[in-house]
């Protein structure tokens, strides 16, 4: 177990270090590093401390935020495709976030976007609970997932399309498939107040859906207070899945794969899960982007392309070997 | 000592009364059988006891708060839910939650008094239906709660395991603790209740030793058939024969 | 100086007669077309340009197309219109103008200039398909005499486009060759054409001066990149492309006017 968690650790930082080194300028690793601490504002200063350090930062929050939510809605709905993009949550937080853009509210007051971004990702993770139910069967989870993120999708599409700004339009494969592309140190700072707050609240869920193992009423009897636990899986998830999307767009998969591949290396139980989930995620998501610097360093290949040519096939096998329990 | 005090407890399910007028008590060194036939409202008693649904009345349960409750009870869901592979020994440590401690000592013990240390790394989820049964009941024991209500806990149970639980229920009894179980094999509960609780459409039919509850005429109302009722001396025997 | 620096300049050209089989009902679809062809055109021969030419942020005519119906560039719009000539650019609207073709309605196209050099070349074509021949050379006479008189030698600022989505231009562009006429050096003149530069390599390339598209209304991530700190960091001097650079027109002259006052 504890290998496991210092094995994900030392994952994280490796990816950690080669984002920091690996970019279309190739610069080389000893100027990179002692630029990064050492530099004095010269160009490959700037591009270590305002370009490289961001995106690797984002590239770590956001990771952990879908990786951990993934496995926190899981945990509660107990069922293992609960995911924040599948299920909408994604769709409707960049829903938020280009209302909060195109209005001129986030021009207007800077926390404006991640705070519209939670209140959509507040809004879906509500509504997929009212209609899944307590104990979200797979079908209602899935069907309920569909309707709210072609919602999201589809007003996202319409507030962009609408925009008299020429390239919003193009904007929204960035809000449906995400990307890290010239994100900058006041994104880091924006949202991690956000993400910080949300990973605390879903960390501290773990006993209660340790206990939810064995069902809700046991949870309950075992002195575990649902309404508490479900309000802060809420606001957890929003806030955390919610400054993602706003920084990142939305990237799928990523809290179905890192929960599905760690669940069993960690003994399962849910309180394990989450950390495991979070530094899975930050890897995921860490990898994905030195992908997509290296296959198309020039194109702003989009990061949710290449997480879902990984995360789709084990959705696939998850429906499968959920149809055989069946 | 008295471990559950119900007083007139009301229960009410889409404007239908399922529970009406409950009044009983549980006392430490009991093993009291909840008997009745489908729809009685066996579960929804033991729910309502346990406030995990609306009622109305007194349960002596409802004056804990949550923690001090999960304590002093410990709870067993008929249905046998188990979301996550995770090690029987791991399932049977989530009894500690309440006591917020990772004692090992009641967990190994548990699992010893379920037969269960043959098992304790693998996988809950790949059990037979019989093992998870054993491990959801050693849950409860590692909970160490003074009283615990189990709802069915021998359903599915080969003939072995489920005399092996009732005589665990008794043990516990006898080392002091309450114990109320809902149970449809009148023929276990007989042999292994100190005293049978019969609901019948949301109210106490009877109250007693089982051979005070069980007559002729109360089988006959509440639950429509006739019995062979007899004491020998590997204890007593009750057979259901027929419907009336 | 420069004649094209005011609209009024091309009344001169209006009214000279058109010649024999000129089509009489002209309509345009695409925003240089559009642009030339009101520059050119006899009066009633043009009878409606597109949406585009009147929109002040994308043409350098958008006062003098006021004067024309607009048409939104649908297939049946234009045939209800009874054109007897379509104009089109290269790359618009591919599938509206191949099905105005189908049903009779001849159609020329025009390649998107690629450098000052095809300026006279778009100017003379657009004067043969409306018969405007003697307007044409005059227009492109006027043309390259004022270029000859504004263009500066290449001096040693280094300048980038740089614009939303981070899409820099390179050699062989329109712009390219504006900046060059007005005296600055293009830092991406060994890139062809245009296309995404990432931003560390911007950084890392250490231009002198950013040439920056201005922003459209309505806010887009994509024109995020042009506020980014490390550019406010680096502080370089700035200057906006606009309307003027887009088109084969002699308004590109205004451009190069513009870009010269502000690299002063």
């Amino acid at each position: 177990m504890i290998r496991v968690f210092a094995g994900l650790g030392a994952l994280v930082l490796l990816l950690f270090a080669a984002s920091l080194l690996i970019g279309p300028a190739g610069l080389p690793v000893s100027d990179s590093i002692d630029a990064l601490f050492r530099g004095e504002g010269e160009a490959i200063t700037l591009v270590m401390r305002e370009i490289r350090l961001p995106r690797a930062l984002l590239a770590v929050m956001v990771g952990a935020s879908l990786g951990l939510s993934g496995a926190a809605l899981q945990g509660y709905l107990r069922n293992p495709l609960a995911e924040p993009g599948l299920i909408g949550v994604s769709g409707s937080a960049a829903l938020g976030a280009v209302l909060a853009i195109q209005s001129g509210l986030a021009a207007a007051f800077a926390l404006a976007l991640p705070l519209a971004a939670l209140g959509g990702a507040v809004g879906a993770v509500v509504l997929i609970l009212l209609l899944a139910g307590p104990r979200g069967s797979a079908l209602t989870l899935i069907l309920a997932g569909i309707a709210i993120s072609a919602l999201a999708g589809a007003c996202t599409s319409l507030v962009l399309n609408l925009s008299p700004n020429p390239f919003a339009a193009s904007e929204i494969v960035f809000w449906l498939l995400g990307s890290l592309a010239d994100r900058s140190m006041q994104h880091v700072g924006l949202v991690a107040p956000f993400m910080a707050a949300g990973t605390i609240a879903l960390l501290s869920l773990g006993r209660g859906l340790d206990a939810l193992t064995l069902g809700e009423d046991a949870a309950a009897a075992l002195g575990i207070d649902l309404a508490r636990l479900r309000l802060m899986l809420i606001l957890g998830v929003a806030a955390t899945v919610g400054a993602a999307t706003a920084v990142a767009g939305s990237i799928g998969f990523v809290g179905l794969v890192a929960p599905h591949v760690l669940r069993r290396a960690v003994g399962a139980k849910p309180s394990r899960v989450l950390p495991a989930s979070a530094l899975g995620g930050a890897a995921m998501v860490l990898a994905a982007d030195i992908a997509v610097r290296l296959i198309a360093p020039e194109r702003d290949l989009k990061l949710g392309v290449l997480i879902a040519l990984v995360g789709a096939p084990f959705f696939l096998r998850l429906i499968l070997t959920q149809r055989r329990e069946m | 000592m008295s471990l559950l005090t119900l007083t007139d407890l009301k229960s009410f399910r889409r404007e239908r009364m399922v529970l009406n007028g409950i009044s009983l008590h549980i006392a430490a060194g009991e093993v009291v059988g909840l008997i009745g036939p489908n729809g009685a409202g066996k579960t929804t008693l033991m729910r309502a006891a346990l406030g995990l649904i609306p009622f109305s009345g007194n349960s002596s349960l409802m004056q804990m708060v949550p923690r001090l409750r999960a304590r002093h009870v410990a709870w067993l869901p008929q249905s046998r839910e188990i979301a996550w592979p995770i090690s029987v020994e791991a399932l049977v440590a989530l009894g500690r939650l309440p006591h917020g401690d990772t004692d090992p000592a009641p967990v190994t013990a548990a699992l010893h008094r379920m037969d269960l240390e043959a098992l304790r790394h693998r996988p809950a989820t790949e059990l037979s239906g019989g093992e998870q049964a054993r491990v959801l009941i050693a849950r409860t024991l590692a909970q160490q709660a003074p009283l615990l209500m189990a709802d069915e806990p021998v359903a599915g149970l080969d003939p072995a395991h489920q005399i092996a639980t009732m005589q665990v229920l008794g043990d516990l009894a006898r080392g002091g603790h309450g114990v109320l179980v809902s149970i449809h094999d009148l023929g276990l509960a007989v042999r292994h209740c100190t005293r049978l609780i019969a609901l019948d459409q949301g109210r106490i039919a009877a109250d007693g030793p089982p051979r005070e509850v069980l007559t002729p005429a109360l089988l006959h109302r509440v639950f429509g058939i006739t019995a062979h009722f007899e004491d020998t001396p590997q204890g007593p025997i009750f057979q259901p024969l027929s419907t009336v | 100086m420069c004649t094209f620096l005011g609209a009024p300049a091309m009344g001169e050209f209006l009214g000279a007669p058109t010649i024999g089989d000129a089509p009489q009902r002209v309509v345009s679809l695409n925003l240089c077309t559009d642009q030339l062809a009101m520059l050119l055109a006899a009066p009633g021969q043009l009878i409606s340009v597109s949406r585009l030419a009147s929109d002040p942020r994308s043409s350098a005519m958008a006062r003098q197309a006021a004067s024309w119906p607009r048409n939104a560039g649908q297939a049946e719009e234009i045939f209800l219109l009874n054109p007897d000539l379509v104009l089109a650019g290269r790359y618009t609207a591919r599938a509206t103008v191949s099905m105005l073709e189908r049903l009779g309605i001849p159609v020329q196209r025009f390649d998107p200039a690629s450098g000052l050099d095809e300026v006279p070349d778009r100017i003379a074509k657009m004067g043969e398909v409306l018969g405007r021949e003697a307007a044409a050379t005059a227009l492109i006479a006027r043309f390259e005499a004022d270029l000859l008189s504004l263009r500066y030698e290449v001096g040693t600022v280094r300048a980038a486009i740089y614009q939303a989505n981070g899409y820099t231009l390179g050699s062989g562009t329109m712009a390219a060759d504006i900046m060059e006429a007005a005296g600055l050096r293009n830092l991406m003149a060994d890139r062809p054409g245009g296309g995404r530069l990432p931003l560390e390599l911007l950084v890392m390339r250490a231009p002198d001066m950013l040439i920056t598209s201005t922003p459209y209304p309505g806010a887009s991530r994509s024109e995020e990149i042009l506020s980014h700190p490390v550019l406010q960091a680096m502080a370089l001097p700035r200057a906006n492309t606009g309307p003027d650079w887009i088109c084969g027109t002699p308004y590109v002259l205004r451009a190069i006017r513009d870009l010269q006052e502000a690299a002063r």
